[in-house]
């Protein structure tokens, strides 16, 4: 197997930290969320060359040095407009027809 | 790193260090009371300087439309002679694009005044992008935490737009899963920067929506001669509610109803990993709206200065279905895109048009910026994709968390009037228990009646039916 390139420094890239393990989560939160740890995703430069998966430094906008394991470089906005709905483009043709009434 | 309970210990001294000097102590009067006034007071701005230091960044003046062709379609729709005249004031033209900006901007010139270098705010809503675009202009640092994802890293597309849009306005974005240890992470923030506490419940945070209220007041009475019969506010937190409650007094309208809307989210627990992406809404919800009426104080400072039960004379529920009719009626009859969460009020303000004489005035006193993530089509789509179901039909066929019903006519639209008295009385349960009451003050009794709004014996006639003594 070839070892990927590793994510050299200076990258745009993602984080992602444990802040609080299952048992050390607060009291009185639903059983499902007490069973996760508590995370956080935070974005940066990366300080040295590394692996996804590896234990890194980034500065952060405020160039705060921050660490966490790598987990994604330049990641994208995934969020979108999403698909037509259906349902919703219905309701410009009813308009219309209240306003025939 | 320092464990959650080392934080918690240390939670008033890190307040008191990056709230600017507001002594909170100060404002106790013993017992569960506390002096509400005197702390508004500490935001001791004059209204004018308020609706100054806002335009100063690009926040406040924004348009009161008419919304000439919504309202006569539900006239169409309605008796003779009825169907209020739906006014929105046009708040995604804020800095921003919410009227989070009102808030955020009074804050900001705060920690400025007094030195700090940059400030935090725990947020997932619009309120992030708010104090980042004023830190920006204030020449400060900004870190914005925000509950975006559940364990399995799926995000909300709504709240993933709002982090982007810290991220371009330049802040250092902590992006967590559900969960309320937020509040336990932006006290060490807060600690390790030494930064202002950018809360959205200080005084500082309710103050600039005054401004909102005022506006809309004067603007109101100049243009039509006479108050709103009656103003809708999205209701979340409380501060909405409040502010814009307190600046419609400010205003002189004293017979304006104050009406509070939420989208009715009941049964989906607010810090459930698996509920939280079963939620179609992120914020105006009742999954804030009924917690923060009931216990203010649940929040990130010591004394919350947003405390809705003070002002709401109405508090009315809408189904997720109905907000996203809404935003697309408006789209529709008045040519703009607006944001789902800030139509909550005008879903409502439908069906109560409907039943008011048509020269009687409503007021919507906000709508939110609308694009990716933050937009109908996006979040009916990740509706679906989580499994719920999304289809056409009656609107008292929806259930949270399982089934949302875009209703099929206008005149299908409908509100739910949940009980003022009924949240009183909650109020009054978790306040008593709280504080182990068995016995209360004068200025106790005094000071609940005033949290109530209570002019009807409510408080009196409660204490007595769980035999606690007065006096």
């Amino acid at each position: 197997m070839i070892k990927s390139e590793p994510i050299k420094k200076d990258s745009y890239v993602e984080i992602k930290i444990i802040l609080l393990k299952p048992e050390e989560r607060v009291e009185g939160i639903p059983e499902d969320t007490r069973k996760v740890p508590f995370e956080a995703r935070i974005k940066g430069f990366l300080v040295n060359d590394a692996y996804i998966g590896e234990e890194v430094e980034i500065i952060t906008a405020l160039k705060r040095i921050v660490s966490g394991t790598l987990i994604a470089v330049n990641p994208p906005f995934k969020h979108d407009f999403g698909e037509p709905v259906r349902e919703l483009l219905e309701i410009g043709w009813e308009v219309d027809e209240l306003w025939k009434q | 790193m320092e464990t959650v309970k080392d934080i918690l210990a240390q939670r008033n001294e890190i307040m008191k260090k990056s709230l600017g000097g507001i002594d909170y102590n100060a404002f106790e009067k013993g017992g569960l009371a506390f002096d509400y006034e005197a702390l508004m007071k500490f935001a001791s701005y004059p209204i004018e300087e308020v609706l100054r230091i806002q335009l100063e960044t690009k926040v406040g003046n924004t348009p009161l439309y008419e919304l000439k062709n919504l309202t006569n379609l539900v006239r169409k729709i309605s008796s003779p002679g009825k169907g209020a005249r739906i006014l929105v004031k046009d708040e995604a033209m804020n800095a921003s694009g919410s009227f989070k900006d009102r808030r955020a901007a009074l804050s900001l010139f705060q920690a400025k005044k007094e030195g700090y270098r940059g400030v935090v705010a725990a947020t997932s809503g619009n309120y992030g992008a708010a104090v980042a675009s004023q830190a920006l202009q204030r020449g400060l640092k900004c870190i914005i935490a925000q509950e975006v994802f559940d364990s399995r890293g799926i995000g909300q597309p709504e709240i993933l737009e709002k982090g982007r849009k810290c991220e371009a306005l330049g802040a250092e974005v902590w992006q967590l899963t559900v969960g309320p240890e937020l509040f336990f992470w932006s006290l060490l923030l807060l600690k390790e920067t030494g930064y202002f506490n950018a809360s959205l419940y200080t005084p500082y945070g309710i103050k600039g929506i005054e401004a909102l209220g005022y506006e809309v007041g004067i603007e109101v009475k100049a243009r039509y001669g006479r108050e709103p019969s009656a103003v809708l506010i999205t209701h979340a937190g409380g501060g909405n509610v409040t502010g814009t409650a307190r600046g419609l007094l400010e205003s002189g309208c004293t017979n304006t109803r104050i009406i509070g809307v939420s989208v009715d989210l009941r049964g989906l627990h607010m810090a459930s990993d698996n509920d939280f992406n079963r939620k179609s809404f992120t914020t105006g919800h009742t999954g804030f709206g009924v917690p923060f009426a009931v216990n203010p104080d649940r929040v990130d400072v010591p004394r919350n200065a947003a405390r809705s039960l003070r002002y709401l004379d109405r508090y009315l529920l809408v189904t997720q279905g109905e907000v996203f009719y809404a935003t697309e009626l408006l789209t529709r009859t008045e040519g703009i895109e607006r944001g789902p969460a800030g139509n909550t009020s005008l879903a409502a303000a439908i069906p109560l048009a409907r039943e008011m004489p048509e020269d009687e005035i409503l007021v919507i006193q906000e709508t939110e910026y609308t694009g990716a993530g933050k937009h109908p089509t996006a979040q009916l789509t990740f509706s679906r994709k989580m499994g719920v179901e999304v289809i056409r039909g009656k609107p008292g066929d929806n259930i949270p968390g399982k089934r949302i019903v875009i209703p099929e006519h206008l005149s299908q639209l409908s509100y739910e009037e949940h009980s003022l008295d009924k949240l009183k009385q909650s109020y009054l349960e978790h306040t008593l228990k709280k504080n182990e009451v068995k016995k209360l003050s004068l200025s106790e009794l005094k000071f609940l009646q005033e949290e109530l709004k209570d002019n009807n014996n409510l408080v009196i006639d409660y204490l007595n039916s769980k035999g606690v003594m007065y006096g």
